[in-house]
């Protein structure tokens, strides 16, 4: 156990460094220059251009600007925005209202998804399973967004159930119909999954073998078909945190939360490469840590991988 | 005793399963009786319908299947037509059930002991702390040490016998007055399956349990059942007490299985001469060959009396270990030695985890030896490269075990035994057309089945396929890695009789390594005991069968089921 | 010791002609050969919905072959004096802000939508595939450099790469036109959804590659270049056959996702994101809600017969299934 934890920590190292390497040529690649266009139509002088680009090691070679930024990001210095605040002030501010967006997602997706799927898992073919399977369906086949402007009108603006823009005020309430905007896809997929699971283990050999002790249908149903059907559920949920967090970038668009979805999107549009780097990041390091600990609690939940 | 009431009575079942609303059906007009106490057998063949049977009285028919007519009474209700809570509670206290295979039919995810205490709970038998008490009681029955820990264990920290028995603690954990026991130990090795039923046997007996044994085994079920019932294709076509049954089977499909059972067989002295006959001539087709191969350019061989001399095979496989940067050595096959004399069999015999495939996996170049060598026709083949190393390929094929993953089932039957033409670049498209008309000729094929998939054809189809496919490049040698295992005792013993006749008239090499003591006797001329890895005893079948040297050999000679009752009674 | 006999247990024999014996093992000969393709396409010809999602995607296919069989109206012809004109005859659901027909867009748009979800998987199931397969069949250095390659490629949430990429490659060719523009989302989204596909396919390899006929194919002295192409690809590709249709839909999400942002395919293309986009200010003021319904409905349509596809395709191939 203990070297299977040690290990996967060790194997996150290199996909750490490698996708932020990625992002950083990537954003390298952008033609023009960033500080010519940081000034806009201003005139400069080529010393202040100078000093701008020493300031944001812009100077160096491509791979010496990403170590300075990796060895910067180890000391918690992010580097500045092109407005002059340290990013690291900007993420502090964003980052608490993106999580607390993607974990009322990730609740509602995972209470809702599982019932349901269960539900139509064990009720295959019937009516609530078909209509749930049609529901998903749709939930997947239109883009977020789209639903993102119907339910903000209709539940925002018409009937006035929620404000239709958060800005300032996140609250828990203020944030409720975003989350539910956020975690809409994944729900249909975590339905999908949760009643594949469930209609596939229905008919496993271990099912037959507890019903044939006598149980009572609710007991095999709870502790032999859902406690197995989970397992597969419970992966795809933790890997969905870093989903969310991208999925954030068009939410808090509609629902104006300053959020790190926003922060991302305004850094893209403006090419401020700290930033950029910075908040990719963050959000890789969610992931991973996410995808660490669901493999961690997946030893937990499935005895076979324990010393693995 | 005639005033005796039955405990279970089947009277005309009908169980149909049912796919786009047509119904199948899987049984017709079964009738059994079983008395308190007693042991019935269900004997069939896979679809036979002794299963479904077995599982319409207890009512848990897979998917779509149902009961269509008749009656099942248990305990003098009729309850074939009872709903689902009515058999909840005839379920685990009245009527228990082993199933077959004991990998997945425990929960993984919960411990052992927990799952026979939820057996316990449900049938109001006991509760709490008792209940724990009860569990670890329930094991010790079942014959495991240590219960206490046991208990505590996961099933992937048991070894399948362990499982097993863990299973028959939990079918009779509520004390059921009927145990339905389906194949309860077809999936383990032999020694350990006697173990189990034997014990099973005395537990049953001491508890007064009837027994409803399902088994594919002739042998078996007249060693351990009263009465036997036979089924053939959904019906039931003899029933009897045990022994009458053996000894003068009156249906014709009865008398087939007797005649073709490998238990039965195995003591037969006719199989034995039959047997002798084969050798004869394929030996001397053999040297023929031989002959012809000493004096021919581009074939790997000198026309020695041993075609394969294997000398002292060392496998050790590296496995990680409890730590990272420690690795534990598991030595798979020890310092193994034997010799293929040209034309004969040699089988080579031992139980899971004996290392006998991976002797054969070496010999066929498919593994690399860590020590030792392997000799083809005096030719050490880890030395040979390039052309001469494809060249060995073709005077040495394989047959595997699992008829339904030995063939690409992408690959049309043609393509399968045209593959190794191809590969070598042998004759033109039309010779080879011709060629593999000729091999399904010689493996009793239609050629029909040229064109058809895999997936269309029953298991020895397949392995007919698949020994047409090795016979294709005209090899010497056939290594056929548990070729008839899998396959059902017809069947199996059909392909043995193919086996033997290919060999006489080709001057074949067999290479036979199996599990089944009681298959040696009809297709090899010297054994190769193995366990853990070394070789036990060799010997001639015959000093193997009538007169073992070793402890080891005795035990797996006697694990052979329903040995004794015909040349004994 | 002989027992009684007990009631019900008498010697029985059936009648030889209720069952009569058949040939041990007798070849089936009437039936025609099938393979496991032809079977899958016998189960998916009497599957409904997979019915449902082939008349919908022929229909998909005229429509992008043939888009002006549907309307007359030229999706470029736009008129600034039409702008939110309701339905009229010859524009059946009017017009949008810039005053194009918001129908012959619409038809027109399918092209494009459809182009970036079809390149993107075929890109995506030929570099994942390959990577994946060589993966899963290597084994050691070669599937821990690929694994981990991928899983940094996979580390990165799809659509915030394909931001910070497009933002970089857009102004690479400024004057794009269609294909350039195409081929720049195509290429990003390829670029980091091909780890999926390669993880699918070396766990599939892996699976495959331990079967007995890989083993007997060896045997016969086939290389392992012929025994990874011929045998173990082919009877490991159908989980990602089945993945690649759903994936195909989710990337024409992704991109109308990405034009939605501004960073998908240029203005100047017509395409379904670029209308739903540009009319989402429309649904803000809660007016002319067809304007986004229309083209968002046809993307929808479209995905949903892809992902329906995908499900009849899979259950066809599901291996529980085919067992006889």
């Amino acid at each position: 156990m203990w070297w299977y934890t040690a290990r996967r920590i060790l194997q996150t190292i290199p996909v750490l460094l490698g996708s932020t390497l990625l992002i950083y040529a990537l954003v390298f690649l952008r033609p023009g220059d960033p500080v010519r266009a940081l000034f806009g139509d201003k005139p400069v002088s080529e010393a202040t251009i100078a000093q701008v680009r020493e300031q944001y090691n812009l100077d160096e070679p491509f791979l010496i600007q990403w170590l300075l930024f990796l060895k910067g990001a180890l000391t918690g210095d992010f580097g500045q925005s092109f407005t002059g605040r340290p990013v690291i002030d900007l993420i502090a501010e964003a980052f608490p209202v993106t999580i607390k967006l993607a974990l009322m997602a990730l609740v509602i997706e995972a209470v809702l998804g599982i019932i349901a799927g269960t539900i139509a898992g064990l009720r295959k073919g019937k009516l609530f399973d078909s209509t749930m399977l049609v529901v998903s369906l749709l939930v997947i086949a239109v883009p977020i967004f789209v639903f993102g402007f119907v339910f903000q009108l209709i539940f925002g603006v018409k009937l006035e159930w929620f404000p239709p823009t958060v800005g300032g005020n996140t609250s828990f309430y203020n944030l409720l119909l975003p989350a539910i905007v956020l975690g809409l896809v994944s729900f249909a997929y975590v339905l999908r999954l949760t009643r594949t699971s469930v209609a596939g283990n229905l008919s496993a050999d271990h099912v037959r073998t507890a019903r044939a002790k006598g149980l009572a249908e609710g007991v095999v149903v709870r502790r032999h078909v859902l406690r197995n059907s989970l397992i597969p559920v419970v992966t795809y949920l933790g890997v969905d945190i870093g989903a969310l967090m991208a999925g954030a970038i068009v939410t808090e668009g509609i629902f104006n939360i300053p959020g790190v979805g926003n922060l991302a999107y305004q850094a893209v549009v403006r090419g401020e490469t700290p930033t950029i780097v910075s908040v990719v990041t963050i959000m890789v390091l969610v992931y991973i840590l996410a995808a660490l600990l669901v493999d961690l609690l997946y030893a937990l939940l499935d005895p076979r991988i324990r010393y693995a | 005793m005639s005033t005796q009431q039955p405990l279970l009575e089947v009277r005309d079942l009908d169980v149909a399963f049912y796919a786009d609303k047509k119904a199948i059906p899987a049984v017709q007009g079964a009738n059994l009786t079983v008395y308190p106490g007693q042991t019935v057998a269900i004997v069939g063949e896979s679809g036979s319908g002794k299963s479904t049977t077995a599982h319409a009285i207890i009512g848990l028919l897979p998917g779509t299947g149902k009961v269509t007519g008749g009656q099942i009474v248990f305990d003098g209700e009729d309850v074939a037509r009872s709903g689902k809570k009515e058999f909840q509670a005839l379920r685990g206290d009245q009527i228990g059930l082993v199933p077959q295979d004991p990998m997945s039919n425990l929960n993984p995810l919960w411990r052992v002991g927990t799952q026979i205490k939820e057996s316990l709970i449900a049938n109001d038998v006991a509760k709490g702390k008792d209940a724990d008490r009860r569990v670890h009681e329930l094991l010790a029955e079942a014959g495991l040490n240590d219960v206490e820990r046991r208990a505590r264990q996961y099933p992937h920290e048991f070894s399948g016998g362990m499982r097993q028995r863990a299973l028959i603690a939990m079918g009779l954990a509520a004390r059921p007055k009927l145990l339905i026991a389906d194949e309860p130990t077809s999936a383990l090795d032999v020694t350990v399956q006697k173990q189990i039923l034997d014990h099973l046997d005395g537990l049953t007996d001491e508890l007064g349990t009837a027994v409803l044994l399902i088994t594919h085994d002739l042998g078996l079920a007249a060693e351990r059942a009263d009465h036997i019932v036979v089924m053939y294709k959904g019906r039931v076509v003899e029933s009897g007490p045990a022994l009458e049954i053996l000894k003068n089977p009156e249906h014709p499909y009865t008398q087939r299985l007797v005649s073709s059972a490998p238990s039965i067989a195995s003591q037969r002295l006719s199989s034995v001469k039959e047997r002798e006959k084969v050798r004869e001539r394929a030996i001397q087709t053999a040297g023929e060959i031989a002959a012809e191969i000493a004096t021919t350019e581009g074939v790997v061989g000198k026309g020695e009396d041993n075609i394969i001399v294997v000398e002292n095979l060392t496998k050790i496989f590296r496995l990680p270990g409890d730590r990272p940067w420690r690795k534990t050595e598991l030595r798979a096959v020890d310092d193994v030695s034997f010799a293929l004399p040209r034309g004969t069999t040699t089988a080579i015999v031992g139980e899971s985890g004996s290392g006998k495939s991976t002797v054969a996996r070496m010999v066929l170049g498919l593994l690399e030896p860590t020590e030792g060598t392997v000799k083809f026709d005096g030719y050490d083949t880890a030395k040979l490269k390039g052309k001469r190393a494809m060249a060995l390929r073709r005077q040495m094929q394989p047959v595997f075990q699992n008829p339904y993953a030995s063939l690409d089932p992408m690959y049309t039957v043609f393509k399968s035994i045209a593959e190794p033409l191809d590969t070598h670049g042998i004759g033109t498209s039309k010779e080879r057309e011709g060629k593999v008309r000729d091999l399904l000729d010689k493996v009793s094929l239609p050629t029909s089945v040229m064109r058809r998939y895999p997936n269309e054809l029953s298991g020895g189809q397949r392995q007919r396929v698949a020994i047409a496919r090795a016979l294709a490049l005209e090899p010497e040698v056939v290594v056929l890695d548990e070729a008839v295992s899998a396959l059902d005792v017809l069947v199996q013993a059909q392909i043995l009789e193919l086996l033997n006749d290919l060999q006489a008239e080709m001057g074949l090499s067999y290479l036979f390594i199996t599990h089944d003591l009681a298959v040696v006797r009809q297709i090899a001329d010297d054994v190769l005991v193995m366990q853990d890895g070394r070789v036990v005893e060799t010997a001639s079948v015959t000093e193997v069968f009538d007169s073992p040297r070793e402890q080891y050999t005795r035990k797996l000679l006697d694990a052979i089921p329903g040995r004794d009752l015909l040349t004994t009674a | 010791m002989p027992k009684p006999t007990l009631p019900g247990q008498e010697r029985y024999v059936a009648p030889a002609e209720e069952t009569p014996l058949a040939a041990v093992d007798s070849v089936q000969v009437d039936e025609t050969p099938a393979s496991q393709w032809r079977e899958a396409w016998k189960q998916l010809r009497r599957n409904p919905l997979f019915l449902a999602s082939a008349v919908l995607l022929t229909i998909l296919a005229v429509v992008i072959a043939f888009p002006g069989l549907f309307t007359n109206a030229d999706p470029r012809f736009c008129e600034l004096s039409r702008s939110l004109d309701p339905a009229e005859p010859g524009h059946p659901f009017g017009f949008n802000f810039q005053g194009c027909d918001v129908w012959s867009r619409t038809l027109y748009g399918a092209r494009a939508s459809v182009t970036v979800g079809v390149l993107t998987t075929l890109l995506v199931v030929l570099v994942g595939g390959i990577t994946g397969a060589v993966a899963g069949f290597k084994g050691g250095w070669a599937d821990a450099l690929i694994s981990r390659v991928g899983d940094i490629f996979f580390a990165i949430p799809l659509i915030l790469a394909a931001i910070v990429t497009l933002s970089s490659v857009k102004n690479w060719f400024p004057d794009r036109g269609f294909w350039g523009g195409i081929m720049a989302v195509v290429l990003t989204l390829a670029l980091f959804g091909w780890p999926q596909i390669a993880r699918i396919m070396r766990g599939s390899v892996i699976e495959v590659k331990n079967y007995e006929f890989v083993d007997a194919a060896r045997a016969i002295g086939a290389s392992n270049r012929r025994n990874l192409w011929r045998h173990i690809v082919p009877n490991a590709i159908s989980p990602v056959i089945v993945t690649a249709t759903v994936s195909l839909g989710v990337f024409i999400v992704a991109e109308a996702t990405l034009s939605f942002l501004g960073l998908g395919l240029p203005f100047s293309v017509v395409s379904w994101g670029n209308d739903i986009a540009e009319a989402q200010r429309l649904v803000r003021s809660g007016t002319r809600l067809g304007v986004m319904f229309v083209p968002a409905a046809a993307l929808a349509l479209t995905v949903l017969s892809f992902i329906l596809l995908g499900d009849a395709v899979r259950d066809a191939l599901d291996p529980k299934a085919k067992k006889r």
